[in-house]
């Protein structure tokens, strides 16, 4: 497919401190891509660079074929929504869906035309006449995705555009957003340090760390196998478990302080040598309680049901270790059990690279 | 069950805040004294003014100082009291606050939203300039305006105002425009906005307050200023202060006190207007510019 934005090797910093190194990024027509980190992690940076908000350090940045490094923000054909939506306090719903318009000079019956479709889309026609200060943030919010919709942009940009706005209503928009880009079928870039919602919206999610992506991929492979230690930890809630721990080839066993765990089915395994410092991880749905020879015996320690699934803690040689079951299943305090790991779905990471193995 | 605390808390009259609007009252009455020993003399004539105490109230009203002070006593060697001097003083403040406001505002949205190279550099040229005493620039000024042969002219003195205006205003104007989200100048460059277009459509709109505060600094502070007058506006222009000076500082015959306390009060009337009318705003105006007022 037919590369939409793409992003050449930026740098950007601020005076002397550098946020952005050396940064490649390319993102297809048509594609919902999300950024996703923790916050400092460059995300948003990234995002306002793409927008022409920012001047580059160096390197290049190209949309729809156009290398648009030295262009102005409204040469770019892209529309912006903003976490504090932006709206323009002093002017009605329609003058703000209607400013990036009428600063182009286009023809009111046209603007009209526009502002009446994006309205219909997004379910604010009530709501023209208002100023910003007599809507809800969720109201606020579709005004500002409206005032990206008229201006026929190529690329959408979002950034962190539901985090102001209460569980409930972030939902809701999670899914009309991902509405609108199945409707559309625009590029979608959108910042978030949300992972639920880079999950539920992206096509592919580039996570990143200090100014560098450590991982770019769908959410699935993402999820399944993380690239490394930062993404297995960052990705998944509750957080995958970790244990240190010691490989020992001729038993195709790691080795954590007094118990040894069977990875003899672990994908990668030939790729380890003997004595090797690992990172073995496993997410809490993958581990089982139930009695085999594998299985290592231990006691519940703590029991948080959620609902829909239990989260149950107990400990191996002093880590802790959560495991989702059922929301149905009945744990106590104390209770013994014998838990295995899904050794398939695990992920092993080298202690001193951090690299998935 | 009575005796449970329930319900809002009871409020009692302590001994301390008795105090406390005792110490308020005489304070107010402190800083109310001369006001009211000028209205009261303003309304006495001559005899009583020399006869009797200060303090007292007339015994008799008379008027006449008022119009006299308006538009008959002498400034000088002219007879027409403080009129000329008020609408000199309006020539002078309505077009130096318009001015300085205006360019104060384009500049405090550059050096906010347009972060060129050296911003910080002429933001701190700005501080210094607002805390240099304008007594020190006079003499070069002067001499500035002679060469440009606006000396002692409107426009001269209209400059004069306009650039001493300019740093603390600037400096007010980028402080609000700072506050201000960044996002929304964000998406109104997105919206294709250039630096004239985002100025005039999204940041004016959102100035009222700190426009406000800067006119009510800049009326005030021009209505009251009487060095710059004397020096830059020349004998034509001389704005109602330095007439009201003429007025005061009389060299020959009687001084005519309730004359003087009558111009006075008028001479007071617009900044005390502006005060009244705009005591909320005019405390902002304290706080953003700290220093003039």
């Amino acid at each position: 497919m037919k590369s939409s934005v793409e992003v050449k090797n930026i740098s950007f910093s601020y005076g002397k401190t550098e946020i952005l190194n050396d940064l490649s990024l390319d993102i297809k027509e048509g594609e919902f891509m999300v950024l996703l980190g923790p916050s400092g992690c460059g995300k948003t940076t990234l995002l306002n660079c793409i927008a022409g908000l920012l001047d580059l350090t160096d390197g290049q940045i190209w949309i729809e074929d156009d290398n648009v490094t030295w262009k102005e923000p409204k040469d770019r054909h892209i529309g912006m929504v903003f976490q504090s939506y932006a709206l323009y306090p002093s002017m009605t719903v329609e003058k703000n869906l209607s400013f990036g318009l009428r600063m182009m000079g286009t023809a009111k019956d046209l603007i009209n035309e526009k502002i009446k479709k994006a309205a219909n889309l997004l379910q604010i026609n009530e709501l023209l006449k208002r100023k910003p200060s007599q809507l809800s943030g969720g109201q606020r919010q579709r005004v500002a995705i409206g005032r990206a919709l008229v201006r026929d942009a190529k690329v959408f940009l979002f950034d962190e555009p539901l985090s102001n706005l209460d569980a409930k209503l972030r939902a809701e928009l999670r899914y009309e957003i991902k509405k609108l880009h199945r409707d559309l079928s625009n590029t979608m870039i959108y910042v978030t340090h949300d992972q639920i919602e880079a999950m539920t919206l992206a096509d592919r999610i580039s996570v990143m760390k200090d100014g560098l992506i450590q991982q770019l991929d769908t959410p699935k492979q993402i999820y399944n196998k993380p690239a490394n230690l930062f993404v297995a930890g960052f990705i998944g809630s509750p957080s995958m478990n970790f244990l240190n721990a010691k490989f020992d080839k001729s038993n195709q066993n790691i080795i954590v302080g007094n118990k040894q765990i069977d990875i003899s089915k672990y994908e990668n395994i030939n790729n380890m040598i003997n004595d090797q410092k690992v990172v073995f991880g496993i997410r809490p749905e993958n581990i089982n309680i139930e009695k085999n020879e594998n299985s290592i015996q231990c006691k519940v320690e703590l029991v948080e049901p959620m609902g829909a699934d239990t989260l149950v803690w107990t400990s191996i040689e002093g880590n802790p270790i959560s495991i989702r079951l059922e929301g149905s299943s009945n744990f106590n305090l104390n209770d013994e059990i014998n838990i295995s790991f899904d050794i398939n779905k695990s992920s092993i990471f080298d202690s001193k690279s951090e690299e998935r193995i | 069950m009575s005796s449970i605390p329930s319900g809002p808390r009871p409020k009692y009259l302590t001994v301390g805040r008795i105090g406390m609007y005792c110490f308020i009252l005489v304070c107010a009455l402190f800083f109310l004294m001369p006001l009211y020993v000028m209205v009261i003399t303003s309304l006495k004539d001559m005899d009583e003014i020399r006869a009797a105490n200060i303090l007292n109230l007339p015994k008799e009203l008379s008027f006449y100082s008022w119009p006299k002070a308006w538009s008959q006593a002498c400034t000088g060697f002219v007879c027409e009291g403080l009129k000329p001097g008020f609408f000199n003083s309006i020539k002078i403040t309505v077009p130096s606050v318009i001015v300085s406001v205006g360019l104060s505002a384009i500049n405090g949205y550059a050096l906010a939203f347009w972060r060129f190279k050296g911003a910080y550099f002429f933001f701190g040229l700005c501080m210094f300039g607002a805390f240099i005493p304008y007594q020190v620039m006079v003499y070069p000024l002067l001499k500035i305006e002679d060469a440009l042969g606006i000396y002692s002219t409107l426009p001269g003195i209209i400059l004069v105002h306009t650039i001493f205006g300019m740093p603390i205003l600037t400096l007010i104007f980028r402080n609000f425009y700072v506050s201000l989200p960044i996002d929304l100048f964000k998406a109104a460059r997105i919206d294709g906005g250039n630096f004239i277009k985002i100025f005039l459509y999204v940041i004016i709109p959102m100035s009222a307050p700190i426009t406000i505060v800067a006119v009510i600094l800049q009326v005030t502070g021009i209505w009251n200023d009487f060095l710059l007058g004397l020096v830059f506006a020349g004998r034509d222009n001389q704005p109602m202060t330095v007439q009201l000076n003429n007025i005061v500082q009389v060299d020959y015959g009687v001084a005519e006190y309730n004359v003087d306390m009558s111009a006075t009060i008028l001479t007071s009337l617009v900044p005390l207007f502006v005060y009244f009318i705009s005591g909320r705003w005019f405390v902002r105006g304290i706080a953003a510019g700290a220093i003039k007022g």
